[in-house]
């Protein structure tokens, strides 16, 4: 994987919003790659930036919200300063979306049918008849029985989870390179849950689809991710492989995420919390974000604010993890950034 | 869909007969029809007799079975200051009134929902801020008063139009038509303006706020994500999604353009019911206003029915038995 081209590119990206009050900062510097055919789990909690980051890159953040650094690549091409017109042929067909909540997401007012053909004569040479025998099949392959039947239904007439597979349907039908799933199944039943995100699996595995997958739950990462970003704050504390990530966190507040997992295989009395909450946008703290809750600060973390560094198996921003504290290793941390940066 | 409109019926039926209880309360207690239709110098065997032949010495229920037994036959009586049907009366007046709402509520559609189109989509260019002081005349300034101003306008100062009046009309049957001659549009334009300009800044504030709303949701968020035109995702998605209020509201809007047309054809003398009612009421002539009461009545009836019809078509949420379910 590491050896090809990226499919996203995200460098140094921030996210501004102008308020009466002041600029805040909603990402800042944030910085990863998605390769062809990888699933990226993004977590954190309310506010860290994930769904942000995802409406940052398929360009649709709420006003006045705007990139204000940064850049957002794509297969090569940069997507970030696009103007409308051109990136509405980038949404679509080469980044497909898949919301929250599917039963605020399809139109109420239109038969599932006519939004798929909508979308497929929007992106391919198709035209409606031809569309309308591929949203049959785009509709069986997402579960619907009975789809030559169902297509010509309203939203209404389908339960929560049929109608995120219908979601699902309408992401992939353009056959985009990249998927944005911002929480996908946050709003359905735990049974469902589990079924949406195996389709999700199995059909960005079938297609070579990548995926940026943004949630807060862990279980769902670890089962679906092949790595994951940790956000806090506007900003990424940890990333790197999953496994790693979720056996041997580096960064504190990633081991404090993990420790609030209750574990299957063993009793527990009390599940480990991490005191306080994470800070308001308006007032993140100097330094390290984090330092007010953090069981390891010290006085480096109060002043200094860390960037992603080398911690054994993943990258973290946390300042335990800084070689250059050792005069000597200074200079082999700072080279040795390029090498490990797609790791 | 049959079974609806039946209920529908049944339920209008109630306030039918309570608007018609209300009018035939005035033949009892408003006013004094007998001495107004009898003049200065009359006997006392006289009165009695006009009296008995009024059937006006009967119990109150007798004579209301008997008002609403007429009017289901479209029998109102005389006009006590015309001495006519009143049902030719209302017959001769209605093209005039009906003519002038149609066009009011079709210039409020016209130009009030682009507006509310515009100022939606492009909340904060100029456009839409002058759009939005310029009805906020609309709002406020009274009906008469925008007449007034606008005879003054382009009647007196400039010319164009005329004042008042109905201009030529030709007769197809028993309506009478303006839209067919110059004269006749010409004569129609001033009051249009006047009785469709309210109508008008309500629907583009409406169509504006209920766009705002539209814009902000989920599905049309997801229309964008998914590329759609700029074109699909306002008019297709956005704007079909607006209008079951702006159905209802505009429906209640047209029964009373045609109710409240009366403030609107006194200052213009426009020869419509509205008119007709005003000098009734002058005359105390009963019968006129009562069978006008329950023609208006009516009409809301109608147009509320068609609204609820209108709302089926629009949003398949509410068709009943369209194979509910899933899993």
């Amino acid at each position: 994987m590491s050896n090809t081209r990226p499919l996203l590119e995200v460098r140094n990206l921030r996210v501004e919003f102008p308020t009466r009050r002041g600029t805040l900062v909603a990402l800042d510097d944030v910085s990863f790659d998605i390769h062809p055919g990888e699933v990226l789990g993004v977590v954190g909690e309310s506010g860290a930036g994930k769904s942000m980051t995802g409406a940052a890159i398929i360009g649709l953040l709420e006003p006045p919200g705007r990139i204000a650094a940064g850049s957002i690549s794509l297969a090569g091409r940069r997507i970030d300063n696009l103007p409308y017109k051109e990136m509405r042929t980038v949404r679509g067909r080469e980044i497909g979306a898949i919301f929250q909540d599917p039963l605020t997401t399809l139109n109420p007012l239109y038969t599932v049918g006519r939004q798929l053909v909508e979308t497929m004569t929007t992106h391919l040479p198709l035209n409606p008849a031809q569309a309308r025998k591929k949203a049959i099949e785009w509709l069986e392959l997402v579960g619907i029985p009975a789809a030559a039947q169902r297509i010509d239904s309203y939203p209404h007439e389908f339960s929560g989870g049929m109608r995120q597979r219908v979601v699902i349907a309408l992401a992939l039908c353009a056959e985009p390179k990249l998927i944005v799933a911002d929480e996908p199944t946050t709003a359905l039943d735990v049974s469902i849950q589990a079924q949406v995100i195996a389709l999700l699996k199995t059909l960005a595995r079938e297609k070579g689809t990548s995926m940026m997958l943004v949630t807060h739950d862990m279980g769902v990462i670890a089962e679906t991710a092949d790595r994951v970003a940790v956000m806090y704050a506007g900003r990424i504390a940890e990333i790197g492989a999953v496994r790693q990530v979720v056996k041997h966190p580096a960064h504190p507040y990633t081991i404090g995420l993990m420790g609030s997992i209750p574990p299957i295989s063993h009793r527990m009395d009390r599940l480990l919390q991490i005191e306080g909450a994470m800070p308001r946008l308006s007032a993140i703290p100097k330094g390290c974000a984090y330092n007010p809750r953090c069981p390891r600060v010290f006085d480096r973390c109060r002043g200094e604010r860390p960037e992603l560094l080398d911690a054994g198996d993943t990258r973290a921003a946390c300042w335990l993890y800084d070689r250059a504290d050792k005069d000597a290793a200074h200079a082999v941390a700072e080279s040795g950034y390029g090498e490990v940066r797609h790791a | 869909m049959f079974a609806f409109i039946v209920s529908r019926v049944l339920q209008a039926l109630p306030v039918m007969l309570a608007v018609a209880l209300i009018s035939f309360a005035m033949f009892a207690y408003v006013g004094d029809p007998v001495a107004i239709m009898l003049g200065q110098d009359y006997t006392q065997a006289q009165r009695e007799a006009l009296i008995r032949d009024l059937g006006l010495d009967q119990p109150f229920f007798v004579q209301f079975a008997k008002f609403v037994g007429n009017a289901l036959q479209g029998e109102f009586g005389l006009s006590y200051r015309l001495s006519r049907p009143v049902l030719d009366l209302i017959a001769e007046r209605a093209p005039a009134t009906l003519e002038l709402a149609l066009t009011a509520a079709f210039l409020a559609l016209l130009v009030g929902v682009p507006m509310g189109i515009y100022t939606g989509l492009y909340r904060n260019s100029w456009l839409s801020r002058f759009f939005l002081t310029f009805s906020l005349i609309g709002v406020s300034l009274p009906t008469f008063l925008i007449g007034i101003l606008l005879i003054l306008t382009f009647s007196v100062w400039l010319g164009w139009l005329p004042s008042f009046g109905r201009g030529d009309t030709v007769k197809l049957g028993w309506w009478s038509t303006g839209y067919l001659t110059w004269g006749g549009i010409k004569a129609l334009i001033l009051p249009s303006i006047t009785l469709g300009l309210f109508q008008m800044t309500l629907i583009m504030r409406l169509v504006r706020a209920e766009m705002l709303e539209v814009l902000r949701t989920d599905y049309i968020k997801f229309a964008r994500a998914r590329g759609l035109t700029n074109r699909a995702v306002n008019f297709g998605h956005a704007l079909k999604n607006t209008l079951v209020p702006v159905i209802t509201i505009t429906g209640l809007q047209l029964g009373a353009i045609i109710a409240f047309a009366i403030v609107t054809e006194t200052v213009f003398q426009w020869p419509g019911m509205g008119l007709l009612f005003i000098q009734s009421v002058g005359a105390a002539d009963i019968p006129v206003m009562a069978a006008y009461l329950l023609l208006i009545a009516a009409l809301f009836v109608t147009i509320n029915l068609i609204v609820d019809l209108l709302y089926f078509a629009v949003d398949p949420r509410l068709r009943v038995g369209g194979g509910k379910g899933g899993h």
